[in-house]
C-alpha cells in the first residue's frame, strides 16, 4: 500500500479536489505545476537557504532527558518551536511564497487559526513586499490576540471571519471566497495538508523537511534513523505529515497522530476527526470530517486554536482508516497539564497544540528502551493567555 | 423529453429564479415555488442549504444558515416536494453542494428527485470528471440532468468538453466571483458573454451570479439563453416576504 498521493491526487479513497468551476484554473495551474518548480535547481538553493539563514533550520532534536526519566523510556523533541516565528508553519509558508514567485502572483491570502499560520504567511510576505490578508475567525482573534497583532505589525491585513463557528474551518471558507473572487493575482497559501489536490501532497513536502532532519540527527545520536515512535498533534495535519514523511514506508516506526477530544470525546465539544468523523468533503477534498447525518459540517471544540478542525487531511485520513498511524485523542485538561510538566521539566513552554502530543505519555505506556521522538510544532508564547486563565498565575 | 429540455426549446428568454429550500420559514419552500410559477418565472433552482457554502456570497450564506436552523435537510425538502408535481409544471432544480448528497447517498437522492419531479441537479463543488467517471450513469438512470457551470476564466478547450457532456444547458457564471447582486455588468462580462455566444455550442447557455434587475437580465439574455436571479431574490424576499413575489418577477420583464 502506498502512503503517498497517487497521480489522481488521492490517498487510498480520499484526497481528490472537489472545488468549484471558479477554482478549477487556479488548482489546476498549481497542479501542472507545483512539483515541477519544487525541482528547480533555483528553487531549491534559495528554499533551503531561506530554512537555513532565515528559519534558523536544522531544527534541533533535543534529548529531553528529565522528561524521559519520568516516563521511563527515552524521549526526543524535535524543537519545532524554534523556528522563527515559533512553530513548523513557516517551512510551508517559505516554500509556497517561492512557488507563487513562480506563478507570477503578487497577492497572498491565507487562513489561520490559533494565528501561527497567518504570522507565518505574513512574515513571508513581508520579506518578499508581497500584499497578505489574512483571514481569522472572530472567536480565534479574541483568544490568540498577540499573533493578531504580530500580522498587523508585519503589514498583514486581519480580516474577521464571522460566519459559522468563527474559527478555523469559516476563515478557510472566506478565504477560499477571496481566492474564487480573485482568480488571477492571487495565490491561496493554505496552511496545512488539507484543501484540494495538490495542497495536501505540496503542504506535506515542504514540511517533510522534519522527518528529513530527524533522519540524520538521531543517526548522529542513536547510530539509527528510524525510532520506534513518531509522535505529533494534528489539527489539519501539517506538522504530523512533515515528522511522518520519511518514516511513511518504514513499518517499523509507530506512527502516533495525537487529536484534540476538546472536553472528551463524548461531550459534544471534541475535535477528534478520526473518532467523531466519516468520510465527506470538506474544503476541497474527501477526507474525515465531523458532520451531521445530513451532511452538514459541525462546529469542533478544542482549547487549542490550532486544533480546532472539524477535519484532518486526506493523508491522515488514509493513515487513520489503513491503521498505519494510531489515532488518539487528547483532553483540555489533560493538554494543559501536560504543557505545564514540559515547562516544568526541561524549561520550554509549548504551544497548546503540541501539549497535546506532549499528554500522550500520561495515557500510553512505552517501552524503557523505546527511541521516541515528538515533534514539538510550537511555542507557547502566544498561549500565554490561554495557560494564565487555566493555571490562574 | 425532460422539462428542462422543452423550456430550452420554447422561442424566448427564460428566466430562473433560486432560492434556498427552508427560507424564510421551513414550510415556504412549496409556497415560494408556487409564487414563481404563476408569476411567469420559467424555471427555478431550489437551493438545499449547506453549512460551508464555498461558492456563496453573504446573502445566500446567510439564508443557507437560516434555513438550517429552520431545520431543513434532504429528508425534509423531499417530503415539502411530495406532491409538487400535483400544482407545478415548469422545471425544478436542486442546486446543492456535493457533501449533503453524497450523505444521503448519491443514487439515493437521484431516484427521490427522480420519484418527486425534480429535472435536474447543480452540483457547483463535484467536478467535471469526477461527476463523467462515477456518477453520469446514475443521473441518466433517474432522467436526471446535470448542469455545469463555465467562469471567465474557464479555457475554450475545457468549454468545448463541458458542452460535450451536457446535456440541458451550461451555467455561465457571470464573472469571478461568489454569488452576489451587482447592479450593471462591465466591458469585461459583455466580451466574455460575446465570446461565449460565438463559439456556438451544442448545448444552450444560461447566465447566473450578478443579475439583479431588468437592466442585467436583459444584458445576459442578449446573448444567453437565459438568466438566473439568486441573492437579488433572495434578499427580496427577506424583506418582502412570499407574498410579494410576483412584484419582484414583474420587474424584472
Ligand atoms: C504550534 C502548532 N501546532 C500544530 C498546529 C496544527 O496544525 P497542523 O495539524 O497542520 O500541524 C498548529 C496550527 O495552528 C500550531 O500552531
Amino acid at each position: 500500500m502506498s502512503y503517498f498521493v497517487d497521480e489522481n491526487g488521492y490517498y487510498g479513497k480520499f484526497g481528490g479536489a472537489y472545488i468549484p468551476e471558479m477554482l478549477y484554473p487556479n488548482v489546476e495551474e498549481l497542479r501542472q505545476n507545483y512539483l515541477k518548480i519544487m525541482q528547480e535547481e533555483s528553487f531549491k538553493k534559495e528554499f533551503d537557504s531561506l530554512l537555513k539563514e532565515y528559519v534558523g533550520r536544522p531544527t534541533p532534536l533535543y534529548f529531553a532527558k528529565r522528561l524521559s526519566e519520568k516516563y521511563n523510556t527515552k524521549i526526543y523533541l524535535k524543537r519545532e518551536d524554534l523556528c522563527h516565528t515559533g512553530a513548523h508553519k513557516v517551512n510551508n509558508t517559505i516554500g509556497q511564497i517561492l512557488m507563487a514567485k513562480k506563478l507570477g502572483k503578487n497577492r497572498i491570502i491565507a487562513e489561520t487559526g490559533a494565528g501561527q499560520h497567518g504570522v507565518a504567511t505574513a512574515t513571508v510576505c513581508a520579506l518578499m513586499g508581497m500584499e497578505c490578508i489574512v483571514y481569522m475567525g472572530e472567536i480565534d482573534i479574541a483568544r490568540q490576540a498577540p499573533n493578531v497583532a504580530r500580522m498587523k505589525m508585519l503589514g498583514a491585513t486581519v480580516v474577521p471571519a464571522l460566519s459559522g463557528s468563527r474559527t478555523l474551518k469559516d476563515a478557510t471558507n472566506e478565504a477560499i471566497r477571496d481566492w474564487i473572487n480573485n482568480p488571477v493575482d492571487t495565490h491561496y497559501i493554505i496552511g496545512s495538508v488539507v484543501g484540494p489536490h495538490p495542497y495536501p501532497d505540496m503542504v506535506a513536502r515542504f514540511q517533510s523537511v522534519i522527518s528529513e532532519e530527524i533522519k540524520w540527527q538521531l543517526m548522529e545520536k542513536e547510530g539509527k534513523e528510524n525510532p520506534d515512535y513518531v509522535i505529533a498533534c494534528v489539527g489539519g495535519g501539517s506538522n504530523a505529515a512533515g515528522a511522518f514523511y520519511h518514516y511513511l514506508d518504514e513499518k517499523e516506526v509507530g506512527l502516533i497522530a495525537v487529536e484534540a477530544a476538546g472536553l472528551g470525546v463524548d461531550s459534544g465539544e471534541s475535535a477528534a476527526t478520526s473518532v467523531l468523523g466519516n468520510e465527506g468533503v470538506i474544503h476541497g477534498s474527501k477526507t474525515l470530517l465531523m458532520q451531521t447525518k445530513d451532511g452538514q459540517i459541525t462546529e469542533p471544540y478544542s482549547i487549542s486554536a490550532g486544533l480546532d478542525y472539524p477535519g484532518v487531511g486526506p493523508l491522515h485520513a488514509h493513515l487513520c482508516e489503513s491503521k498505519r498511524a494510531e489515532f488518539v485523542s487528547i483532553t483540555d485538561d489533560e493538554a494543559m497539564q501536560a504543557g505545564l510538566e514540559l515547562s516544568e521539566l526541561e524549561g520550554i513552554i509549548p504551544a497548546i497544540e503540541s501539549s497535546h502530543a506532549l499528554a500522550i505519555f500520561k495515557t500510553k505506556n512505552f517501552k524503557k528502551e523505546d527511541v521516541i521522538v515528538l515533534n514539538l510544532s510550537g511555542r507557547g508564547d502566544k498561549d500565554l493567555d490561554t495557560y494564565i486563565k487555566y493555571f490562574k498565575l | 423529453m425532460n422539462r428542462i429540455n422543452q423550456k430550452l426549446q420554447e422561442d424566448k428568454k427564460l428566466l430562473s429564479i433560486y432560492f434556498t429550500a427552508g427560507y424564510p420559514q421551513l414550510n415556504d419552500t412549496v409556497s415560494v415555488i408556487q409564487n414563481l410559477e404563476n408569476s411567469g418565472v420559467d424555471f427555478i433552482e431550489i437551493g438545499l442549504p449547506f453549512s460551508d457554502p464555498l461558492a456563496d456570497g453573504p446573502t445566500i450564506q446567510a439564508s443557507s444558515t437560516t434555513a438550517l436552523d429552520n431545520g431543513m435537510t434532504s429528508e425534509v425538502l423531499f417530503s415539502q416536494l411530495k406532491d409538487i408535481r400535483k400544482t407545478v409544471t415548469i422545471p425544478l432544480i436542486i442546486m446543492g453542494y456535493f457533501n449533503p448528497i453524497m450523505q444521503y447517498g448519491v443514487e439515493a437522492f437521484c431516484k427521490k428527485c427522480a420519484e418527486i419531479g425534480i429535472d435536474g441537479l447543480i452540483i457547483p463543488d463535484l467536478p467535471v470528471l469526477d461527476y463523467n467517471e462515477n456518477y453520469k450513469a446514475i443521473f441518466e438512470k433517474y432522467g436526471l440532468i446535470n448542469v455545469f457551470l463555465i467562469t471567465p476564466q474557464t479555457s475554450e478547450e475545457r468549454i468545448r468538453f463541458i458542452d460535450s457532456i451536457s446535456n440541458g444547458f451550461i451555467y455561465m457564471v457571470s464573472s469571478a466571483g461568489v454569488t452576489g447582486a451587482k447592479n450593471s455588468f462591465g466591458n469585461a462580462q459583455k466580451d466574455y458573454f460575446n465570446r461565449i455566444a460565438e463559439m456556438n455550442l451544442k448545448v444552450p447557455q444560461v447566465i447566473g451570479f450578478g443579475i439583479s434587475n431588468a437592466a442585467t437580465f436583459q444584458m445576459a439574455t442578449s446573448k444567453a439563453k437565459g438568466a438566473i436571479i439568486g441573492s437579488a431574490f433572495v434578499k427580496y424576499l427577506t424583506e418582502n416576504g412570499v407574498n410579494s413575489i410576483s412584484k419582484f418577477i414583474t420587474e424584472i420583464r
